[in-house]
């Protein structure tokens, strides 16, 4: 056999956790390769377009498990091309989060005192804009009203979006075409490109195993561009370092396939797995009483009817993220927008049997423009557990893009249904109100619960029987394996998750920085950000002694 | 003629000519079969394409089981599951889907792609779906894109201040 390609750090995916990780890595002088399972897509094919095989399904992963359907990005930028890029920091609370174990999740040393610092890294790296009223859309203009008629609080939420540029065609998931989305392409994988990383587009990896210099050789498959079910070759990368960024739907799963290459993983791999709480309510609006009631008007002879104008969520409802109240009764409401198909299927018409599909499905359909959907994330109780992996990848595909099935089994707990019960009471309370609108909850009957949200399915902690990271990010028994995606979040955050995510990933470098120099890899911790302001690289100084220490 | 009949009990359509069997009339306007269920459901992209003679096979048998257990006779001059009247065929496409059925992930996959053909219109590229009228894009008022295929909105906010902010946002817009 020829001898693989030699790397020093391999890292696998280009979502937050892998971009952020090889960018710095890239810039402090490693050489770094990135494998990427979906193709390569820029500004330019970025499409308004529902068909299959446009930038809609080929950049995205659809994965349907028993109990839990979990939506990603399959692309160069990962979750960061198709997502909304809301971008909340997480709630003090959720670092004390008890959770399933009944003892705190997190490992001792991170708090939101101690992650702020990251989280102003990442903030300096992916332009963030703090939004005010006149960046809320319509559909989120509604949704403060609402809340304000009902007595609640709503804040405009912050967001990785340049409002100059953004057209407010709502067609995020697509992946911007307007580069108004700050999504990874435009930060740190120009910036790690250009520090010499190399992407490889269209190339998954399905399993890793040992060498004989404690290193680690990562195999992967190259899959067709146009017919994702397809593969053409397989090949493999030897590298000193490996850092798994596949997503909390993804990373587990090499992991268990790798089980015989590299040993017995750590209990905690491919369990505890969180959806982070998600739910959603699909509202259907009376527009003569947003008129009437809430005093709206778009100043065109219409009250609301803007379902399709916007930019995703853009205003949060945030009562509930008050710390003092007992876990699993603690959630954000936020607006949301989800487009035909993905985002009409799960609802459910109001008092019509069957609700989402026949005649009242229909009829509901008919006031489409009316719609106002509303995400829960309310705290889960990591019940998801992955079974033994498919063939290959993390699903067995079913159609050429997009759709598979996996393995993931989600069987939501009392804590986690009750959660769900009061938030939908809430929304119900907020919205219903003096006849504004109807509200059903989506159906978790099809597809079971669905989120774009997945965590947690190899998480960081202190204890070694729940947690399959160490406060590093380091997996444990397998030295110089590192996992810095969303599987590393220790449970649901009770907002969007990739702010958390990336001040994570950002954090856990100069841990790896330190494994790969004791590997024999020139590199050093350092960078600034992507753009090359400094300030936040400031900010983290005083905390890197602490994350060096072995 | 089957699949037409379970495309049109997802999202049901009115008759398109007198003594159409297959579409129950259950709704007025196109429904899924109108919108192109039976071209998406053909499309190998989505994966089920080779499947459909058995869907069809199988879905007339439980049809036939089902009109059996209700005491129901059916027509034999088309396939049973169309002999069913629009509220069998619903109370039947319930069954096959609701949670436990062992069947249920083949009756839900079917069920998704009958949608889609209505409300994304997924085998046809949005804008000429629109510009032909398409019938299930049309009734949902989505509005047609520019002259370049795509969408902006420049009116899009209510440009006012519409709540009070939770006492405890941080200086960067977030939760405390
Ligand atoms: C529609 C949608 C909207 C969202 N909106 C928001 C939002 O507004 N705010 C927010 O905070 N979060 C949002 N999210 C969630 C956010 O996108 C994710 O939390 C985030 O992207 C996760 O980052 P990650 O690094 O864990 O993985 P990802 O960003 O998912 O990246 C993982 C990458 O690994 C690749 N990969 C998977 N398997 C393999 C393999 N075997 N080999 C090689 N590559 C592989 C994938 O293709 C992908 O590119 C949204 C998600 C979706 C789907």
């Amino acid at each position: 056999m020829s001898s693989p390609e030699r790397t020093d750090v391999l890292v696998v995916g280009s979502g937050f956790g892998g971009s952020i990780t090889a960018y710095h890595l890239a810039a402090g002088g490693a050489k770094v390769v990135i494998l990427e399972r979906g193709p390569w897509l820029k500004s330019d094919d970025f499409e308004h377009d529902f068909k299959l095989g446009s930038s809609y399904t080929r950049a995205f992963d659809f994965v349907v498990g028993d109990g839990m359907s979990v939506l990603g990005g399959n692309c160069v930028g990962g979750g960061s091309v198709v997502y909304f890029a809301a971008m909340p920091r997480a709630p003090r609370f959720v670092f004390e989060r008890r959770g399933s174990i009944n003892r705190r999740m997190w490992p001792a040393a991170v708090s939101r005192d101690t992650l702020d610092p990251w989280y102003d890294r990442v903030a300096e790296s992916i332009p963030i804009t703090h939004q005010g009223w006149e960046d809320a859309t319509y559909a989120g203009g509604l949704w403060a009203a609402a809340c304000r008629h009902a007595g609640r609080t709503a804040n405009p939420v912050p967001a990785a979006v340049d409002r100059e540029k953004c057209v407010n065609c709502n067609w995020m998931m697509a992946g911007c075409r307007f580069d108004a989305k700050q999504s990874l392409l435009l930060n740190y994988l120009p910036a790690a490109l250009a520090h010499g990383a190399e992407i490889r587009p269209l190339h998954e990896v399905q399993r890793i195993e040992r060498t004989d210099d404690g290193g680690y050789r990562v195999h992967y498959s190259v899959v067709d561009d146009e017919d994702y079910r397809i593969t053409a070759g397989d090949g493999a990368i030897d590298a000193k370092i490996v850092i798994l960024a596949a997503g909390a739907g993804a990373t587990p799963v090499i992991l268990q396939r790798s089980e015989a290459g590299l040993g017995p993983m750590p209990h905690a791999v491919g369990r505890y797995f969180s959806g982070n709480g998600e739910r959603l309510n699909t509202a259907v609006l009376n527009e003569d009483r947003v008129r009437e009631v809430l005093g709206l008007d778009r100043g065109d002879g219409l009250a609301y009817a803007a379902n399709q104008i916007g930019k995703g969520p853009t205003v949060a409802n945030w009562d509930r993220l008050d710390g003092s109240l007992p876990e699993y009764t603690r959630y954000s409401l936020e607006q949301l927008y989800f487009p035909p198909g993905l985002g009409t299927i799960l609802a459910q018409a109001p008092g019509a049997n069957p609700g989402w599909f026949g005649v009242g499905k229909k009829e509901m359909l008919k006031r489409w423009q009316s719609w106002l959907i509303i995400f829960q994330m309310i705290e889960d109780d990591n019940e998801g557990v992955f079974g033994p992996p498919p063939a290959r990848g993390n699903a067995d595909r079913l159609s050429q893009q997009m759709l598979g099935i996996g393995r993931l089994s989600y069987k939501p707990t009392a804590n986690t249904l009750r959660a769900w019960e009061m938030a939908d009471a809430d929304v119900k309370d907020i919205l219903e109100r003096d006849g504004l609108a109807t509200v059903t909850p989506w159906t978790n009957d099809l597809v079971g619960a669905y989120t774009v949200h997945p965590l947690a399915s190899c998480r960081i902690g202190d204890d070694p029987h729940t947690s399959a990271l160490d406060d590093r990010h380091e997996l444990r028994g397998h030295p110089g394996i590192f996992v810095t995606d969303g599987s590393a979040v220790p449970g649901a955050l009770t907002v969007n998750p990739a702010m958390t995510i990336a001040a994570l990933a950002e954090r856990a470098v100069p841990g790896i920085v330190q494994a790969a120099r004791e590997r024999g890899v020139e590199v050093t911790y350092g960078a600034p950000a992507p753009d090359g302001s400094t300030a936040g690289r400031r900010g983290v100084t005083t905390l890197i002694p602490e994350l060096t220490r072995r | 003629m089957t699949l037409e009949a379970f495309a049109d009990t997802i999202i049901p359509g009115e008759k398109r000519w007198p003594g159409d069997r297959a579409v129950a009339g259950a709704a007025p306007g196109g429904g899924a079969v109108a919108a192109g269920a039976i071209e998406l459901l053909e499309w190998d992209a989505t994966g089920i394409s080779g499947g459909l003679g058995d869907f069809a096979r199988a879905l007339n048998e439980h049809a036939l089981a089902y009109a059996a257990q209700h005491g129901i006779a059916l027509e034999e001059d088309v396939p049973p599951f169309v002999a069913l009247d629009h509220a069998g065929r619903t109370a039947l496409v319930a069954l096959l889907t609701a949670p436990g059925h062992p069947e249920k992930d083949l009756w839900v996959s079917l069920a998704l792609f009958s949608n889609m053909a209505y409300d994304s219109a997924a085998h046809l590229s949005t804008a000429d779906a629109l510009a032909a009228g398409h019938p299930g894009l049309t009734a949902m008022g989505v509005t047609r894109p520019g002259a370049d295929g795509l969408w902006r909105f420049p009116a899009y906010s209510y440009g006012r201040p519409l709540a009070d902010l939770h006492p405890d946002t941080t200086p960067s817009g977030s939760p405390a």
